[in-house]
Protein backbone atom coordinates (compact mmCIF):
# COMPACT_ATOMS: atom_id res chain seq x y z
CA UNK A 1 0.00 0.00 0.00
CA UNK A 2 1.38 3.64 -1.01
CA UNK A 3 0.79 6.38 1.40
CA UNK A 4 -0.17 9.25 -0.19
CA UNK A 5 2.40 11.49 2.44
CA UNK A 6 4.93 9.31 2.10
CA UNK A 7 7.96 11.69 0.62
CA UNK A 8 9.45 9.10 -1.34
CA UNK A 9 12.63 9.00 0.53
CA UNK A 10 12.71 5.82 2.46
CA UNK A 11 15.91 5.26 2.22
CA UNK A 12 17.22 8.57 3.92
CA UNK A 13 15.28 8.15 6.93
CA UNK A 14 17.45 5.65 8.73
CA UNK A 15 20.98 6.92 7.50
CA UNK A 16 22.28 9.53 9.49
CA UNK A 17 23.27 12.21 6.49
CA UNK A 18 26.16 14.60 6.08
CA UNK A 19 23.66 17.22 6.78
CA UNK A 20 22.65 16.01 9.81
CA UNK A 21 26.06 15.76 11.03
CA UNK A 22 26.82 19.20 9.95
CA UNK A 23 23.41 20.05 11.97
CA UNK A 24 24.27 18.17 14.93
CA UNK A 25 28.00 19.60 15.36
CA UNK A 26 27.01 23.14 14.62
CA UNK A 27 24.01 22.92 17.53
CA UNK A 28 26.53 21.29 20.16
CA UNK A 29 29.30 23.75 19.17
CA UNK A 30 26.99 26.63 19.53
CA UNK A 31 25.93 25.13 22.60
CA UNK A 32 29.67 24.40 23.74
CA UNK A 33 30.49 28.53 23.02
CA UNK A 34 27.47 29.57 24.53
CA UNK A 35 28.13 27.36 28.05
CA UNK A 36 31.78 28.30 27.97
CA UNK A 37 30.63 32.07 27.36
CA UNK A 38 28.02 32.40 29.98
CA UNK A 39 30.32 30.02 32.93
CA UNK A 40 33.59 32.01 31.76
CA UNK A 41 31.75 35.82 32.49
CA UNK A 42 30.43 34.10 35.85
CA UNK A 43 32.15 35.25 39.22
CA UNK A 44 31.18 34.14 42.46
CA UNK A 45 27.88 35.55 44.18
CA UNK A 46 27.04 36.85 47.29
CA UNK A 47 23.79 36.63 47.85
CA UNK A 48 20.68 34.27 46.88
CA UNK A 49 17.47 35.83 45.81
CA UNK A 50 14.25 33.94 46.29
CA UNK A 51 11.74 34.95 43.19
CA UNK A 52 8.55 33.94 43.44
CA UNK A 53 6.05 34.99 40.80
CA UNK A 54 8.27 37.49 39.52
CA UNK A 55 9.49 39.58 42.35
CA UNK A 56 12.17 38.98 44.96
CA UNK A 57 10.47 37.99 48.21
CA UNK A 58 13.62 37.12 50.38
CA UNK A 59 17.58 37.23 50.22
CA UNK A 60 20.05 35.14 52.11
CA UNK A 61 23.98 35.89 52.06
CA UNK A 62 25.85 32.91 51.08
CA UNK A 63 28.34 33.37 53.66
CA UNK A 64 26.23 32.23 56.30
CA UNK A 65 25.10 28.51 56.75
CA UNK A 66 21.53 28.02 57.66
CA UNK A 67 18.47 26.06 56.39
CA UNK A 68 15.44 28.10 55.27
CA UNK A 69 11.88 26.45 54.79
CA UNK A 70 10.27 28.62 52.04
CA UNK A 71 6.78 28.78 51.71
CA UNK A 72 5.24 30.34 49.02
CA UNK A 73 2.44 28.05 46.94
CA UNK A 74 4.49 25.24 48.88
CA UNK A 75 6.97 24.88 50.54
CA UNK A 76 10.89 24.31 49.96
CA UNK A 77 13.96 23.55 52.34
CA UNK A 78 17.13 26.04 51.02
CA UNK A 79 20.29 24.78 52.40
CA UNK A 80 23.01 27.40 52.54
CA UNK A 81 26.42 25.74 53.34
CA UNK A 82 30.04 26.32 52.27
CA UNK A 83 28.70 29.44 50.44
CA UNK A 84 26.45 27.08 48.03
CA UNK A 85 22.99 26.92 47.93
CA UNK A 86 20.64 23.82 47.56
CA UNK A 87 17.22 22.87 48.03
CA UNK A 88 17.57 19.71 49.85
CA UNK A 89 13.97 19.06 50.06
CA UNK A 90 10.00 20.31 49.10
CA UNK A 91 6.27 19.54 49.29
CA UNK A 92 5.77 19.21 45.35
CA UNK A 93 5.17 15.85 43.55
CA UNK A 94 8.40 15.21 41.46
CA UNK A 95 11.36 16.71 43.60
CA UNK A 96 12.57 18.09 40.71
CA UNK A 97 14.24 20.99 42.51
CA UNK A 98 16.47 18.85 44.83
CA UNK A 99 18.03 17.32 41.73
CA UNK A 100 19.36 20.56 40.39
CA UNK A 101 23.00 21.60 41.13
CA UNK A 102 24.49 23.60 44.34
CA UNK A 103 24.23 26.96 42.58
CA UNK A 104 27.33 29.42 44.09
CA UNK A 105 27.76 31.72 41.10
CA UNK A 106 26.23 35.00 39.53
CA UNK A 107 23.09 34.04 37.65
CA UNK A 108 22.81 30.38 38.64
CA UNK A 109 19.21 29.55 39.54
CA UNK A 110 17.20 26.51 40.80
CA UNK A 111 13.23 26.13 39.81
CA UNK A 112 10.72 24.59 41.05
CA UNK A 113 7.89 25.17 38.55
CA UNK A 114 5.37 24.01 40.34
CA UNK A 115 5.76 26.44 43.26
CA UNK A 116 6.59 29.21 40.94
CA UNK A 117 9.63 29.60 42.81
CA UNK A 118 13.29 30.78 41.47
CA UNK A 119 16.28 31.05 43.58
CA UNK A 120 18.94 32.76 42.04
CA UNK A 121 22.33 33.94 42.66
CA UNK A 122 23.56 38.02 42.60
CA UNK A 123 26.40 39.52 42.76
CA UNK A 124 25.53 42.84 45.17
CA UNK A 125 26.96 43.16 48.52
CA UNK A 126 24.74 41.26 51.06
CA UNK A 127 21.87 43.36 52.72
CA UNK A 128 22.95 44.66 56.05
CA UNK A 129 19.52 43.00 57.04
CA UNK A 130 20.50 39.59 57.77
CA UNK A 131 17.64 37.95 56.55
CA UNK A 132 14.57 37.79 55.21
CA UNK A 133 13.30 41.39 53.25
CA UNK A 134 9.54 40.24 53.16
CA UNK B 1 -13.09 8.78 10.10
CA UNK B 2 -13.21 5.01 9.39
CA UNK B 3 -12.76 2.49 12.58
CA UNK B 4 -9.08 1.72 10.96
CA UNK B 5 -8.03 5.21 10.88
CA UNK B 6 -9.78 5.69 14.97
CA UNK B 7 -7.75 2.36 15.78
CA UNK B 8 -4.62 3.91 14.19
CA UNK B 9 -4.81 7.18 16.54
CA UNK B 10 -5.50 5.19 19.64
CA UNK B 11 -2.96 2.84 19.15
CA UNK B 12 -0.09 5.96 18.57
CA UNK B 13 -0.98 7.56 21.40
CA UNK B 14 -0.81 4.87 23.29
CA UNK B 15 2.25 3.82 22.20
CA UNK B 16 3.58 7.66 23.26
CA UNK B 17 2.01 7.52 26.50
CA UNK B 18 3.29 4.54 27.37
CA UNK B 19 6.93 6.09 26.04
CA UNK B 20 6.11 9.33 28.74
CA UNK B 21 5.86 7.18 31.20
CA UNK B 22 8.49 4.77 30.61
CA UNK B 23 10.86 8.02 30.71
CA UNK B 24 10.03 9.30 34.24
CA UNK B 25 11.20 5.85 35.11
CA UNK B 26 14.99 6.55 33.95
CA UNK B 27 17.19 8.38 36.12
CA UNK B 28 19.15 11.20 34.73
CA UNK B 29 22.35 11.76 36.27
CA UNK B 30 21.30 15.67 36.90
CA UNK B 31 18.36 17.57 36.15
CA UNK B 32 18.20 21.50 33.75
CA UNK B 33 14.63 22.95 34.21
CA UNK B 34 13.15 21.91 30.90
CA UNK B 35 15.23 18.97 29.81
CA UNK B 36 13.94 16.06 28.60
CA UNK B 37 14.16 12.70 26.89
CA UNK B 38 11.48 13.21 24.87
CA UNK B 39 10.95 9.12 24.09
CA UNK B 40 7.54 10.39 23.34
CA UNK B 41 8.54 12.34 20.04
CA UNK B 42 9.53 9.15 18.01
CA UNK B 43 6.33 8.43 17.75
CA UNK B 44 5.24 12.11 16.55
CA UNK B 45 8.14 11.51 14.23
CA UNK B 46 6.50 7.81 13.41
CA UNK B 47 3.10 9.84 12.66
CA UNK B 48 4.83 12.56 11.14
CA UNK B 49 6.09 10.58 8.05
CA UNK B 50 4.02 7.98 8.22
CA UNK B 51 0.33 9.73 8.52
CA UNK B 52 0.80 13.55 7.63
CA UNK B 53 1.22 16.84 9.56
CA UNK B 54 -2.46 16.95 10.86
CA UNK B 55 -2.64 13.94 12.08
CA UNK B 56 0.98 13.58 14.00
CA UNK B 57 -0.30 17.18 15.50
CA UNK B 58 -3.04 16.04 16.92
CA UNK B 59 -1.82 12.52 18.06
CA UNK B 60 0.88 14.70 19.93
CA UNK B 61 -1.88 16.76 21.64
CA UNK B 62 -3.91 14.16 22.61
CA UNK B 63 -0.87 12.35 24.21
CA UNK B 64 0.66 15.62 26.24
CA UNK B 65 -2.98 16.50 27.55
CA UNK B 66 -3.66 12.82 28.56
CA UNK B 67 -0.23 12.38 30.01
CA UNK B 68 -0.27 15.35 31.55
CA UNK B 69 -4.07 14.12 33.48
CA UNK B 70 -2.14 10.86 34.28
CA UNK B 71 1.35 11.43 35.07
CA UNK B 72 2.04 14.81 35.93
CA UNK B 73 0.47 18.48 37.06
CA UNK B 74 -1.06 20.62 35.30
CA UNK B 75 1.18 23.95 35.68
CA UNK B 76 3.42 21.53 33.24
CA UNK B 77 0.17 21.71 30.87
CA UNK B 78 1.31 25.44 29.58
CA UNK B 79 5.27 24.10 29.21
CA UNK B 80 4.26 20.41 27.60
CA UNK B 81 2.15 22.55 25.20
CA UNK B 82 4.55 25.13 23.80
CA UNK B 83 7.47 22.08 23.79
CA UNK B 84 5.26 20.06 21.15
CA UNK B 85 3.82 22.89 18.85
CA UNK B 86 7.46 24.84 18.41
CA UNK B 87 8.93 21.08 18.44
CA UNK B 88 6.71 19.75 15.66
CA UNK B 89 6.91 23.36 13.25
CA UNK B 90 10.95 22.89 13.82
CA UNK B 91 10.49 19.21 12.63
CA UNK B 92 7.63 19.84 9.83
CA UNK B 93 10.27 22.75 8.12
CA UNK B 94 13.05 20.28 8.45
CA UNK B 95 10.83 17.21 6.76
CA UNK B 96 10.21 20.18 4.26
CA UNK B 97 13.81 21.12 3.53
CA UNK B 98 14.23 17.34 2.35
CA UNK B 99 18.21 17.39 3.14
CA UNK B 100 17.79 15.80 6.45
CA UNK B 101 17.02 12.06 7.44
CA UNK B 102 15.36 11.58 10.66
CA UNK B 103 18.20 11.67 12.73
CA UNK B 104 17.73 15.89 11.68
CA UNK B 105 14.46 15.86 11.85
CA UNK B 106 15.21 14.52 15.38
CA UNK B 107 17.21 16.98 16.59
CA UNK B 108 14.98 19.64 15.38
CA UNK B 109 12.27 18.48 17.59
CA UNK B 110 14.72 18.25 20.57
CA UNK B 111 16.62 21.38 20.41
CA UNK B 112 12.57 23.30 19.63
CA UNK B 113 11.22 21.21 22.95
CA UNK B 114 14.02 22.79 24.79
CA UNK B 115 13.68 26.13 23.52
CA UNK B 116 10.03 26.68 23.98
CA UNK B 117 10.21 25.43 27.56
CA UNK B 118 12.77 28.01 28.76
CA UNK B 119 10.67 30.82 27.19
CA UNK B 120 7.92 29.43 28.53
CA UNK B 121 9.59 29.65 31.95
CA UNK B 122 10.84 33.12 31.38
CA UNK B 123 7.81 34.40 30.67
CA UNK B 124 5.43 32.69 33.39
CA UNK B 125 7.62 33.00 36.09
CA UNK B 126 9.33 36.23 35.17
CA UNK B 127 12.58 35.69 35.31
CA UNK B 128 15.14 36.43 32.89
CA UNK B 129 17.73 35.27 34.51
CA UNK B 130 16.69 31.41 33.24
CA UNK B 131 18.09 32.66 30.26
CA UNK B 132 21.60 31.26 31.58
CA UNK B 133 20.09 27.40 30.82
CA UNK B 134 19.83 28.25 27.67
CA UNK B 135 23.29 26.82 26.47
CA UNK B 136 23.11 23.63 28.75
CA UNK B 137 19.44 23.22 26.98
CA UNK B 138 20.65 23.41 23.24
CA UNK B 139 23.30 20.94 23.78
CA UNK B 140 20.74 18.24 25.58
CA UNK B 141 18.17 18.47 23.30
CA UNK B 142 20.69 18.73 20.09
CA UNK B 143 22.23 15.33 21.92
CA UNK B 144 18.73 13.91 22.73
CA UNK B 145 17.18 14.78 19.79
CA UNK B 146 20.00 12.82 17.49
CA UNK B 147 19.54 9.70 19.71
CA UNK B 148 15.01 10.00 18.93
CA UNK B 149 15.50 10.75 15.45
CA UNK B 150 18.12 8.28 14.90
CA UNK B 151 15.81 5.96 16.94
CA UNK B 152 12.95 6.81 14.88
CA UNK B 153 14.56 5.98 11.48
CA UNK B 154 15.27 2.67 12.37
CA UNK B 155 11.59 2.17 13.38
CA UNK B 156 10.22 3.32 10.31
CA UNK B 157 12.83 1.03 8.26
CA UNK B 158 10.73 -1.60 9.76
CA UNK B 159 7.44 0.00 9.06
CA UNK B 160 7.96 0.16 5.58
CA UNK B 161 8.33 -3.79 5.20
CA UNK B 162 4.90 -4.13 6.90
CA UNK B 163 1.45 -2.84 5.58
CA UNK B 164 0.74 -0.84 8.84
CA UNK B 165 -0.30 2.27 7.98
Amino acid sequence: MKNPVDDGRRDARNIVRKNDLVLFGGLLLVGIVLFAAVNFAKTGGAQVDVHYDGAVVASYPLDTDREVDLTYNGHNLLKIEKGRATVIDADCPELLCTKQRAISKEGESIVCLPHKLVITVSGGKPNDVDGVLQ
Amino acid sequence: MTTNKISRFALMVVLAMILSYLETLIPLPFFVPGMKLGLANIITMIALYKMGVPDAATISLTRIVLSTALFGNFIGLAYSIAGGVLSLALMVCLKRIGRFSLTGVGIAGGVGHNLAQIGVAIVLLRTDGLIYYLPVLLITGTVTGYLTGTFGGLILKKLDKIPFV
